[in-house]
């Protein structure tokens, strides 16, 4: 029997002022697994990971990580997820191990200076620990961020855009530590619009359209022609 | 979170340069409003004391959550497991600190400009504008949060605080007035006791509300 998908979300809708972003989204993410969510502009695709991360509530319908409501009891979902949004969440004029300082303390983590000198030489950044983030490049930010959850370990991983506005070697650092993050028993899931290198993550494609899901398929089984015909197939008519 | 804040402002130095320099502001104008009259004078410091004061807190206290907001770290307060009346505790802990340097130099500042003596009345003036400092960062930290994602936030911010700020400036302008003539404290307990109690509940509201307003 399969282990329990660590996101289970069922039947959700979410409206602003009377605008249905989403419609009756059905989705599970299992340990291990990749998905990668896709979608035109304005398809849902921020609002699903904002609800699924906390920090926004369903209209209607469930959403649950790793079996807590994220809703009802967002307390007990936040220690097991890790947002990676457009911002880095980082403060530009702390230095790199003054800010992951300030976010251990604040998630009440012990973390003394090896540990946190250990989360910085995991993302490669051991050697700009005392230098100011305003200095940092898009990519060494963005690694940054990923220190925090070296130290939380969470189970999985919402990620908006994440190769967004990355050079080729900061790409591929994080192709392969979300590879690993992957390979450890995470659960990824990527809100994207290009077809890069989230789709070569991705154990499975997500297209939303028309405000619900409107493809949910395995990724092994299609080339990236083939996913990028059925996203046009989708989005061109049913957005 | 007191912490990183004050890095930050030793490093940027952005709210205290404003705060400075907006209180010499202040200053000039009172002085060329009042002029030399020393009787005019010493009915109007205790207001002007507290409007210089309260104008300057304005300024801080409306910055309270600009960091987070000029770093996209809103929504990572928000992830955070943990206590969020942490994050309260840290950030009035940071304004009142802020509020009392500023403060301190507006007073050393009143000396020069007014040439008024404030020795004798120093340690019970302190008591009183520690006081009423809590009073008004208690709340203006709590409204501060409250309107950081609000997009007319730099005039809801002061509409909101001042009015619930009547207790407070009442007390702290009354028990000033009393502590400049040189009364002693006993004479001005009532105007103490009710800074006191307003403290304890302001920062027992934002202590209790905050998590809900940053949830909501």
């Amino acid at each position: 029997m399969a282990a329990d998908p660590l996101i289970r979300v069922t039947g959700l809708r979410k409206a602003f002022a009377g605008h249905v972003v989403l419609a009756d989204v059905r989705l599970e993410v299992r340990a291990g697994e990749a998905v990668a969510l896709l979608g035109a502009n304005g398809a849902g695709k921020t609002t699903l990971l904002r609800i699924l991360a906390t920090l926004t509530r369903p209209s209607r319908g469930t959403a649950f990580v790793l079996g807590h409501d994220c809703a009802r009891a967002p307390e007990r979902v936040r220690p097991h997820i890790g947002l990676v949004a457009h911002g880095a969440y980082v403060y530009e004029d702390l230095t790199a191990l003054e800010n992951l300082r300030f976010w251990t303390a604040l998630s009440g983590l012990a973390a003394d200076g090896a540990v946190l000198a250990r989360a910085l030489a995991a993302v490669e950044l051991e050697r700009f620990a005392g230098e100011r983030v305003r200095t940092f490049s898009a990519g060494m930010k963005r690694r940054l961020s990923l220190a925090r959850f070296v130290l939380s370990r969470p189970r999985v991983l919402l990620l908006d855009e994440p190769f967004a506005g990355l050079d080729q070697r900061a790409k591929k650092w994080l192709e392969g530590y979300l590879e690993a993050f992957k390979a450890a028993g995470g659960a990824l899931v990527m809100a994207t619009h290009s077809f890069g290198r989230e789709l070569a993550l991705a154990d499975r494609i997500v297209i939303l359209a028309a405000r619900t899901i409107a493809l949910d398929t395995p990724r092994a089984s299609m080339g990236a022609e083939e996913i990028a015909r059925l996203y046009r197939l989708h989005t061109e008519d049913g957005a | 979170m007191v912490r990183k804040d004050l890095l930050v402002e030793r490093r940027s130095k952005e709210t205290l340069n404003a705060l400075v320099f907006f209180s010499l502001l202040l200053l000039f104008v009172f002085q060329f409003t009042l002029g030399p009259d020393r009787e005019r004078l010493a009915a109007a410091l205790p207001g002007i004391l507290w409007l210089g004061f309260v104008l300057a807190g304005l300024l801080g206290l409306g910055r309270t959550f600009v960091l987070e907001r000029e770093n996209d770290c809103w929504d990572a307060l928000l992830l955070a497991p943990g206590d969020k009346s942490a994050i309260y505790v840290g950030k009035l802990a940071g304004n009142v600190l802020l509020m009392l340097v500023v403060e301190t130099l507006l007073l050393v500042l009143f000396t020069f400009f007014f040439n008024v003596d404030l020795a004798g009345a120093l340690p019970a003036l302190a008591l009183v504008v520690a006081l009423g400092t809590l009073g008004l960062a208690a709340v203006g930290t709590l409204f501060a949060a409250m309107t950081a994602q609000v997009r007319a936030r730099e005039l809801l911010f002061p509409v909101l605080l001042l009015p619930v700020q009547v207790p407070v400036l009442l007390a702290t302008v009354k028990a000033t007035e009393a502590v400049l003539l040189g009364e002693p404290l006993s004479a001005v307990a009532h105007w103490l006791k009710l800074l006191a109690a307003a403290d304890v509940v302001y920062v027992a509201a934002g202590v209790l509300t905050f998590d809900f307003l940053l949830e909501s």
